[in-house]
């Protein structure tokens, strides 16, 4: 039988069929699938995350194009298939509204030349490019990446599209507008430092930037992603296994902690509605390229997040940790891979792991 | 009701049924030329007992079974013997076996020696077994596995399973099969229940067959009014539509719970699986006395310009039956089976072997790019197997033949499923296909290495036993020279001489 040539091939034996799938469509439904969380963030946020997905996308397009042709690979294929743009999308949301432009460029740089292409393009890649890029902008841009608006409720002066814009590009705002007025600490952030301070999860709860259950506006981009989220397990996208470990896990942390002592740990709602945490669950922790493939190994992969996530905003020196628990967890996934198998039909439980 | 199982994974498919079950089997005129291959069963080939010239009648033995693997070949046509050569096989690789070819004397004459076995009532299970095998019966679903053989389990059998299911897309020759002959299938199910003493019997159909049941069902109430013996123990049971709920291991799961052991078979479990085309065959046998000489084809496909069911002698060629179907229009690929598990054939001259129960002609599949692997999991959550075609693919591609027996590949079962859902449009079947010959070819060459080492190992030691024994009687002999000190008598020469004489008698 002749070697089969191994990148770029076409079917030679059975099955003869049409397949349903292609990765493209699988990318694109999971795009459309943020849209309503994306919908909630600009009725509560302005013009911020668009100019920002505007950004990303773009660059990101760009630099792919770029590594495709250094890299010699068929450019169509590869730019239609959704990935970049999926990428960009959640770095994008990830980023606070009206970073600067270069803050955007630099974070779809990272993640698609440095995370992505790099190790080999699509499949290839061993960390989350998104998240990869969003703790290296992290780490190297605490000041630029700590500055969150507040909602537009809470704002008496509202940024038009073109003062969004003109901000992002050179930082000025109209004459009689500092950022100070329009920004604010997040809520995990404020949960933070209050009771680092001493002060109680209450005194948190009374401030104005506290909503019904979480943060005033990110509590409801975290039901708009919630709802894309359920939609992509309903479309079969997604398994359920790595959001709901990772959400019970992150619970049942911010749980027992509540239990403890609910004058310095927030309860759990606040913890899952609050920061990244749904979006993390169902919109990045599921990237199958990084995650664990088996369904156990999906459930240690999603709890692992989860733990790590309530560990890093409790006693690390970050507010929020989705970025760095999934690329933490990341680590672990080729051992998930080897260890986490299946019973095979057929085989008794002691023939599978020598 | 009886209680069904789920077996893991599995797709659901369109089923394009509906292009070939409209309507009635038409029996195919008879052929000028049969090609009848000496083996088209699993196991040894049938040694040739006609010689070229010979006039043969219909059903007469042109070949007989070798061993207890194998199947006799008999006369599909009336005629004369023209030849006894090499003719292309239907598989993918055209590849060339011994054929005796058949041409027709027009007039399509039964064999006169046929009878039907004597004394049926008081016929013994083995008697009713050489019927069988007598008939050249094989597993006609696809696997063509000697039926004979398969009746003669190790261990008793509590389970006798009929398998109607029929998953794969477009084939339709079992449902119309039900359909025409269902009180033919069920005389089938009690005579193999007769032979393995089986306390049960299903007849399995999936439930897109609602025609086949209800005729199965209308049949089974006569044959229990008439309060005809064993025949209360023939249960119709209908199944989820899943592909591949046809499969063996997989059916056995749905009806009965229990996973036939990874490596083993359904004996094990007290389960014996035979397809409803091979019980109506063994009907035929045993009460018509008639050996397997023809089969029921679907031809079918978006190629095809009057899709249906044909009653096809063995050997004939394909693309008379594909004339009899209004022929193939257009661009179109040729294959032999369903388009799941079925095989690509380069020519339309290769003939309809026992095991061909579906032509399908359809449309070249667009060509679509192979992408990446994404690791997104699909092609496991389709496996039946429960393997993990993701890393089976990884290590066919490394070549890391232990990891992927590691990942028991070879319990994979080529349904195709992984295949079908993988977004990136990876062959992993051609994979697996692939890997599982080199690994057959270098297991093979590593037995081979291991015997010749091993006798090579042997040899040495033999050689070294028989230069230490020497050696030792030297050394005694030596001793018992130096201990009397009596005068020397033997020559060294004749010591040698003892010794060349003990190494070629070793």
């Amino acid at each position: 039988m002749a070697e089969l040539p191994t990148v770029i091939k076409v079917s030679e034996g059975a099955p003869f069929m049409s397949p349903a799938v292609d990765v493209g469509r699988v990318m694109r439904r999971v795009i459309y699938a943020l849209l309503p969380g994306l919908l909630a963030y600009l009725w509560f946020y302005g013009w911020g995350p668009l100019i920002n997905l505007v950004y990303v996308i773009t660059s990101a397009l760009l630099f792919e194009a770029l590594m495709l042709v250094i890299r010699q690979r068929p450019l169509w294929p590869f730019l239609s298939d959704g990935s970049a743009v999926l990428t960009a999308c959640l770095l994008a949301l990830s980023l606070p509204p009206l970073a600067p432009w270069w803050l955007a460029v630099l974070g779809s740089f990272i993640a698609i030349v440095f995370a992505k292409q790099l190790y080999g393009g699509l499949g290839y890649n061993p960390f989350n490019p998104a998240m990869a890029a969003y703790a290296v902008l992290l780490i190297s841009f605490p000041l630029e990446m700590s500055q969150w608006p507040l909602p537009m409720e809470l704002q008496n002066q509202i940024l038009s599209l073109v003062d969004s814009f003109r901000y992002t590009l050179n930082g000025q705002l109209p004459t009689d507008l500092s950022f100070d007025a329009i920004s604010s600490a997040t809520l995990l952030d404020k949960l933070r430092t209050d009771t680092g301070l001493g002060q109680s999860v209450s005194d948190v709860r009374n401030a104005p930037v506290f909503g019904l259950i979480a943060g005033k506006g990110t509590e409801w981009v975290s039901l708009g992603y919630l709802l894309g989220g359920l939609a992509l397990l309903w479309l079969r996208i997604i398994s359920w296994h790595i959001p709901v470990s990772m959400l019970v896990a992150l619970a049942a942390m911010a749980g027992m902690g509540f239990l403890i002592d609910p004058q310095q740990h927030a309860d759990p709602l606040l913890q899952l509605f609050g920061g990244a945490s749904i979006l993390g669950a169902f919109f990045i922790a599921t990237d199958p390229v990084t995650a664990a493939t088996t369904a156990h190994g999906k459930l240690i992969y999603g709890a692992g997040i989860g733990i790590l996530v309530y560990a890093i905003r409790t006693w690390g020196a970050y507010p929020d940790g989705v970025a760095f628990a999934v690329l933490l967890m990341g680590m672990t996934v080729p051992l998930l891979d080897q260890y986490m198998v299946p019973r095979v039909f057929g085989a008794r439980r002691k023939d599978w792991r020598e | 009701m009886r209680r069904l199982w789920n077996f893991p994974g599995g797709i659901r498919l369109p089923g394009f049924k509906q292009l070939s079950n409209s309507e009635a089997i038409r029996n195919l005129p008879v052929p000028e030329r049969v090609y009848l291959p000496l083996r088209q069963h699993i196991g040894a080939e049938a040694k040739p007992v006609v010689a070229v010239g010979e006039r043969v009648k219909k059903g007469q033995l042109l070949a007989e079974a070798t061993s207890f693997v194998s199947a006799p070949v008999h006369a599909s046509i009336s005629g004369m013997v023209i030849d006894i050569g090499e003719h292309t096989m239907p598989h993918p690789s055209g590849i060339t076996e011994d054929c005796i070819v058949i041409e027709s004397d027009g007039e399509d004459h039964w064999y006169s020696a046929l009878a039907p076995l004597a004394d049926i009532d008081n016929a013994t299970p083995a008697q009713l077994r050489d019927a069988i095998r007598e008939a050249g019966i094989v597993g006609l679903g696809g696997a063509v596995f000697p039926s004979a053989a398969k009746l003669k389990p190790p261990r008793s059998i509590e389970t006798l399973i009929i398998n109607g299911v029929e998953c794969e897309p477009y084939i339709t020759c079992d449902d119309l099969l039900m359909r025409s002959s269902a009180e033919v299938v069920l005389r089938g199910c009690l005579l193999l229940q007769r032979i393995l003493n089986a306390g049960q019997c299903i007849l399995a159909v999936e439930d897109n067959k609602p025609e086949a049941m209800k005729k199965l069902r209308f049949a089974l109430d006569i044959m229990i009014n008439a309060d005809e013996p064993g025949v209360k123990a023939i249960e119709l049971v209908g199944i989820p539509t899943v592909f591949p709920a046809g499969g063996e291991k997989q059916l056995i799961k749905v009806l009965t719970g229990q996973e036939v052991p990874s490596g083993g078979l359904p004996y094990e479990l007290g389960v014996v699986c035979l397809n409803v085309g091979t019980t109506a065959a063994v009907h035929d046998a045993i009460l018509l006395g008639r050996p397997l000489v023809s089969r029921i084809v679907t031809v079918t496909g978006s190629g095809i310009k009057s899709p249906g069911n044909y009653r096809v002698p063995l050997g004939t060629p394909i693309h008379v039956l594909l004339d009899a179907a209004g022929g193939a229009e257009g661009e179109a690929e040729l294959i032999m089976g369903g388009p799941m598990m079925g095989q690509r054939l380069t020519t339309s001259q290769a003939m309809v072997v026992k095991g061909t129960n579906c032509i399908l002609v359809n449309k070249p599949e667009l060509q679509t790019m192979q992408m990446p692997c994404i690791r997104c999991g699909r092609c496991a959550n389709a496996c039946p197997m429960k393997l993990l075609p993701q890393q089976l693919y990884w290590h066919a591609r490394g070549k890391t033949f232990d990891k992927l027996k590691r990942y028991q590949l070879d319990s994979c079962i080529e349904c195709g499923c992984c295949n079908l859902v993988c977004p990136s449009h990876i062959p992993l079947v051609s994979y697996f296909r692939y890997a599982k010959t080199e690994i057959a070819d270098q297991t093979f060459k590593h037995k081979r290495s291991e015997e010749s080492r091993l006798r090579s190992e042997i040899r040495q030691e033999r050689l070294e036993r028989i230069k230490r024994e020497a050696e030792e009687r030297k050394a005694r002999r030596k001793a018992a020279r130096s201990k009397p000190k009596v005068k020397k008598t033997a020559h060294p020469a004749e010591e040698d001489a003892s010794q060349t004489q003990e190494v070629s008698n070793g």
